[in-house]
């Protein structure tokens, strides 16, 4: 029996945003692997709950007729990884998500949940950093669309306001079309653990393959939110592709992050998978992508 | 809490309950009507999976997934497995021969994690077996038995398929 002082099933994104506001210390749940686990732990004891996880119109992934992709947010991460548009379009998120916890937690845990904890270590969201992901967020006014780099607020703090719901998670076409990405996790145990950092990097090829047009680096557990490294990305844009262009890569990524020392690993050492994990990442996204280095 | 009424199908029969809206689905089936003990709590934060049921199709830890959430669910547990006499199914029957249990607290939770891949009709590699069971915490086997029976009943199947 789990320490709630009250819990209402919403019947709608409606009803939850007014209840929501009636209940202004009202938390929402949606599969629960974080906020039940909390409750466990105590630090959420006697809370009172709005439970979304019924509410099946935010479950699913939609390719929409300007060819953006939709992400509803209370796809589990095992649909994600087994989603036909996301394993055409996305790949690279359908294996980042399936890297989170176990087989259990993947049936239950949601995108929308991940990214709306707000934690730096969140698997799918230096993915979503790294394609520009915009996030459609519903409250009793309407709804607004923010780029994801400016819906994390610092650590574990998002920008939804009271009564605010995450409704839709968007990669629009422009974003992904003609790229390939590559998602690295360094973590202690293969399953069952947080990442010690997350590198996740995709890269457009110019059309011979032999430079890189565009590309885009993001990490988690570098800073305290996820981030994208602007030096690293300009290091390589534009430039023809080899081993020591890779290299300085890696060397510019060091110049934007901002690892903290905890009990999972140093500062020093996630600097330096800052630096691997980006040449590593890169390697495998020009392979993916159809060039060599 | 005022108890409210939720209808689901357990183990193949649809059942109606009245539950606390703050209990777990493993609240609910042990210490329920049913009295499916068979289900185990040990962590009860979703790390270990002694709690894993499956609800349609789809494998859970039931410590920490809502009972209310259940209603209109169509929810397995190992109780499901056996025969109507208490014949173990396959899969217990080649934990036992396979030395799989030693306490037996993990093994329900394996059995449930296991049936997806038994039931897919698809051969996995070990690699892969390993990956779907990696939810699942075992204190005394070293786990490399309980791989073997889970392989082992794996192929049996796909061999009788075949011979259909
Ligand atoms: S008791 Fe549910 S995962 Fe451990
Ligand atoms: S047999 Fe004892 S925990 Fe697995």
């Amino acid at each position: 029996m789990f320490d709630i002082k009250d819990i209402y099933e919403a019947k709608s994104v409606k009803d939850a945003v007014s209840h929501l506001e009636a209940h202004p210390n009202a938390k929402i749940i949606a599969g629960g692997s974080d906020v039940l686990i909390k409750i466990r732990e105590g630090k959420l004891a006697g809370c009172e709950l709005v439970s979304i996880f019924k509410l099946d119109e935010l479950r699913g992934v939609e390719l929409t007729m300007q060819g953006d992709i939709k992400i509803k947010p209370l796809t589990s991460f095992s649909h994600i990884t087994n989603d036909p548009v996301i394993k055409r379009y996305v790949g690279v998120l359908g294996e980042a998500v399936d890297q989170v916890g176990g087989p259990q937690i993947r049936n239950i845990g949601t995108i929308g949940g991940n990214i709306c904890n707000g934690v730096t270590s969140a698997d799918s969201a230096s993915t979503l950093f790294a394609f520009d992901a915009e996030v459609e967020i519903t409250g009793s006014e309407g709804t607004r669309l923010i780029p994801i780099k400016d819906f994390y607020k610092g650590p574990g703090q998002v920008d939804l306001k009271p009564a605010e719901i995450l409704t839709a998670i968007y990669v629009r076409k422009a974003s992904y079309e003609g790229y390939f990405g590559s998602y690295i996790k360094y973590s202690m145990r293969k399953a069952m653990d947080i990442a010690t950092l997350g590198c996740s990097v995709n890269v457009k090829l110019t059309e011979d393959k032999k430079a890189f047009e565009d590309i885009r680096i993001a990490f988690g557990v570098a800073g305290p939110v996820p981030m994208r490294s602007p030096s690293a990305e300009s290091a390589g844009r534009g430039k023809k592709i080899n081993a020591e262009l890779i290299e300085s890569i890696g060397k510019a990524a060091l110049e934007d992050v901002n690892p903290r020392t905890s009990w999972r690993a140093s500062r020093e050492f996630r600097l330096q998978l800052v630096e691997e994990l980006t040449k590593r990442a890169l390697k495998k996204s020009i392979e993916l992508a159809g060039g060599a280095y | 809490m005022e108890k409210v009424l939720i209808r689901f199908t357990l183990n193949g029969k649809k059942v109606t309950s009245a539950i606390d809206p703050r209990w777990s689905l493993a609240d609910l089936l042990r210490g329920g009507e049913h009295k499916h003990t068979g289900t185990k709590k040990s962590c009860e934060v979703g790390e270990c999976g002694a709690c894993t049921v499956i609800i349609n199709d789809e494998t859970y830890n039931s410590c920490i997934y809502l009972a209310i959430w259940a209603d209109g669910k169509s929810i397995r547990t190992i109780e499901g497995l056996t025969g109507e006499n208490g014949e173990l199914s396959d899969i217990q029957q080649a934990f036992v021969d396979e030395g799989a249990i030693q306490c037996g607290f993990c093994t329900p939770g394996f059995i449930m994690s296991s049936l997806p891949i038994l039931e897919s009709g698809r051969e996995y590699t070990r690699d892969e077996i390993r990956k779907l069971l990696s939810g699942n915490l075992c204190r005394c086997t070293g786990y490399k038995n309980i791989i073997d029976a889970v392989e082992k009943t794996m192929k049996a199947r796909l061999e009788k398929k075949q011979q259909l």
